[in-house]
């Protein structure tokens, strides 16, 4: 039996993050946080159920797994797919073709987390009463702000149509390219309203900028820690979302992993399960699953590139860095002032890419090459590094899926926000209002978690039940072999 | 009317039929869609989906293998027949798995396209979730049997227009699935891409591998106009 002693405290469901999830903390008979967890309590199976499927079927598949950013699944796998039929170089047409969808989805999903999610605890403030702090009260304060968050969602969604050919669970991307190019209407369409875009995307760095930097004191630790951070960059260094190798820094910039290609990611991360969640924990093999776990995601994507290739963004990310005291940053909420520095970024990209006259050629598809039987890519997700891996029979059939998503990525780090602000919110405290749960949702919903895609191991899993009293002592354990 | 033809009538509409020809062929030659599945031009009929029951005179028969008489009274689009395909269709969706979001035939596909013209957004019918087999022994074929509906048209266009004869069933009931002629799978048959059969497939169990989804969604069979829209004529119209 449990020490009655002891209080179990449940925030459930978890608002403003996408899928479901729940934060248990257990408190001592003194409210000291004993125990503080973020548990993903949804389970998908992807990777079970993609096996045995024909691999020109995966990228259309497997970005069922969720609803939120299947396009960055839908590209991965595309991306992995190519190297199954011996694909390394698309036609410049299909390359921009998903580098512009890709773009429109980052766009899409910063605009969708900053304004839909993250700006009722922005704008109207950590405490403000739960009835207000939503995103109607961020309608009924701030209209012109909330239509911005859905006009700038909507252009990133017309560009997944017309790159897609739907605006959710396309099928564009196929093996060794892409099924359609732009017409010049919808590249028209699209041009008339990026200068609002643009001018928007600015305005949003700058909001985030100053929300930053007018609370920075109570930020500054906010369900902060050091961490290693991990990202994809170009051979020069450069922030690229679409393709790139892996780099890995530590707390202070020091580089862990440099260059490291998708194919040789085993060599560096591994995953490591706990038995309280359905959702793995990654880490740096050179360091150990101790020490090893990483963030991903826009902060870990400025804290491991050298630079921007768009001005605005660029010029964006120096000031970042200037006003908190130069890179990496370990700032928690600096996630939302990064995260518009890539708003901003996808905009310049998307005007970029608009601009080429390749995106109306029709070499859509490079012709197959030489078969492989295994093949990862990886691309950056809206949320962070997203790693596909497959081996494929010599029947087509899909053998094996690894799926390493964004959130994954950052459990340990979701975890460790939640008990540091457990310890530095509730502990102690008589009485735990709702506004000092909503501050555990904060430190999460800073790392735009999408818990829906995060959870797909199927089998028997191993698992071990334990029942500790308020005391710690062990009242009982169960343990079931994997 | 001319000598030798065979009148009739369709929800009332006088058509003639040249002998020899089924009501859906005759109806099909005036302009007039009866829904069909296992039935397709140039195959012999088989009866067996159903989809095409007609009432003739009162009685349902299938329209595909009935031939036209003279002063035949047929009722085709009518609620209770449109109920009764309705439920037809509803059930071939939860005998198989049919995941049409990711299924690579999705908009060229006959049983959906079905499903759309009859309104069907969900099926009524618990799902079987039946446990089905691919075949993917062949280098350029793939079968998949969780989208077979049984129809038989790779097996009779096979037999008649290939003159292969590679498709047929095995097992009754719920156990009924397509076979093919060869223990090892389709890979050890004659099977060729080229065959007619190939193309047969009104669903995506039978599929020329690699082709996936090379056809964006807006440009596929059934994205812009309705399965019927190319037979249906109004009355009168040539």
């Amino acid at each position: 039996m449990a020490n009655p002693a002891t209080q179990r405290i449940v925030i459930e469901p978890l608002t403003r993050v996408e899928g479901h999830g729940k934060v248990t903390l257990l408190l001592d008979d003194r409210h000291r946080v004993q125990q503080a967890r973020l548990h993903i309590v949804e389970f998908r199976g992807f990777e079970r159920f993609i096996q045995g499927r024909p691999y020109w079927e995966v990228p259309v598949l497997v970005q069922r797994l969720c609803g939120i950013c299947p396009v960055s699944h839908h590209l991965c796998a595309a991306k992995a797919i190519d190297g199954i039929v011996g694909v390394d170089r698309l036609p410049p047409t299909a390359d921009k073709m998903r580098r512009l969808m890709h773009y429109g989805q980052i766009f899409q999903s910063h605009a969708l987390h900053f304004f839909y999610l993250a700006s009722p605890d922005l704008l109207l403030g950590f405490d403000a009463p739960v009835e207000r702090r939503n995103v109607v009260g961020v309608i009924a304060e701030h209209p012109e702000l909330a239509l911005q968050g859905v006009a700038m969602r909507k252009f990133g969604q017309e560009i997944i149509l017309a790159t897609a050919g739907k605006k959710i669970h396309g099928t564009g991307a196929i093996p060794g390219g892409i099924n359609k190019n732009l017409s010049v209407p919808e590249r028209d369409r699209l041009l008339a309203d990026l200068p609002r875009m643009l001018e928007w995307s600015q305005k949003a760095v700058a909001l985030a900028r100053d929300y930053t930097l007018g609370q920075l004191e109570r930020l500054r630790d906010f369900g902060s820690f050091e961490s290693n951070h991990v990202g994809l960059v170009r051979p020069d260094g450069a922030l690229d979302l679409y393709d790139g190798r892996l780099r890995a820094v530590d707390a202070r910039g020091g580089v862990l992993v440099d260059q490291v290609e998708p194919g040789d990611y085993l060599d560096v991360i591994a995953e490591e399960v706990r038995p309280w969640s359905y959702m793995k924990f990654p880490y740096l093999k050179t360091l150990g699953p101790a020490d090893g776990w990483y963030r991903v995601g826009p902060l870990a994507r400025l804290n491991v590139c050298d630079s921007i290739d768009t001005p605005l963004a660029e010029a964006a990310r120096r000031e970042l860095f200037a006003a908190l005291g130069g890179r990496p940053s370990n700032v928690t909420m600096a996630y939302h002032w990064a995260r518009m520095v890539e708003l901003l970024h996808a905009a310049e990209v998307i005007e970029r890419l608009l601009g080429d006259a390749d995106l109306q050629g029709e070499d859509l598809v490079a012709p197959a090459g030489e078969r492989r039987f295994e093949s990862v890519a990886m691309l950056e997700a809206p949320r962070g590094t997203l790693t596909h891996h497959y081996r494929v029979d010599e029947n087509d059939l899909v053998t094996m899926a690894n799926l390493i998503v964004s959130t994954t990525c950052n459990n340990e780090a979701m975890n460790r926000a939640v008990r540091r602000i457990a310890d530095d919110q509730i502990s102690g405290r008589p009485e735990i209002t709702e506004a000092l749960l909503n501050q555990i949702e904060i430190g999460i919903r800073a790392y735009d978690p999408c818990l829906s895609c995060a959870t797909h191991a199927l089998g028997r899993m191993p698992l071990e039940v334990t029942l500790v009293d308020a005391r710690g002592e062990v009242l009982d354990r169960r343990t079931r072999p994997s | 009317m001319t000598d030798g033809t065979i009148p009739l009538t369709v929800d009332g509409r006088p058509i003639e039929a040249r002998p020899g020809q089924t009501i859906l062929e005759a109806a099909e030659a005036a302009g007039i869609y009866i829904p069909r599945l296992c039935w397709l031009q140039g195959l012999s009929p088989s009866g067996s989906c159903r989809v095409c029951t007609v009432r003739v005179n009162g009685r349902p028969q299938a329209a595909c293998t009935q031939p036209a008489a003279p002063g035949m009274v047929v009722e085709n689009d009518t609620e209770e027949l449109r109920a009764l395909r309705r439920d037809l269709i509803d059930m071939l969706f939860v005998e198989g798995n049919h995941f049409c979001m990711f299924c690579e035939k999705s908009g060229n596909c006959e049983l959906q396209a079905l499903a759309y013209r009859f309104g069907i957004t969900a099926p009524k019918y618990p799902f079987l979730f039946p446990q089905r087999e691919l075949d993917a022994t062949h280098p350029d074929l793939l079968i998949d049997r969780n989208r077979c509906i049984l129809c038989g048209r790779c097996a009779r266009a096979s037999r008649e227009l290939d003159g292969k004869a590679l498709f047929g069933f095995t097992g009754r009931g719920p156990n009924r699935r397509l076979a093919v002629g060869a223990a090892a799978g389709l890979g050890a048959t004659a099977a060729d891409a080229a065959d007619r059969a190939m193309a047969a497939c009104p669903t995506g169990a039978l599929l020329a591998k690699r082709v996936g989804y090379a056809v964006p969604v807006g440009r596929r069979r059934y994205d812009q106009a309705p399965i019927g829209s190319e037979v249906a004529r109004p009355a009168g119209g040539e």
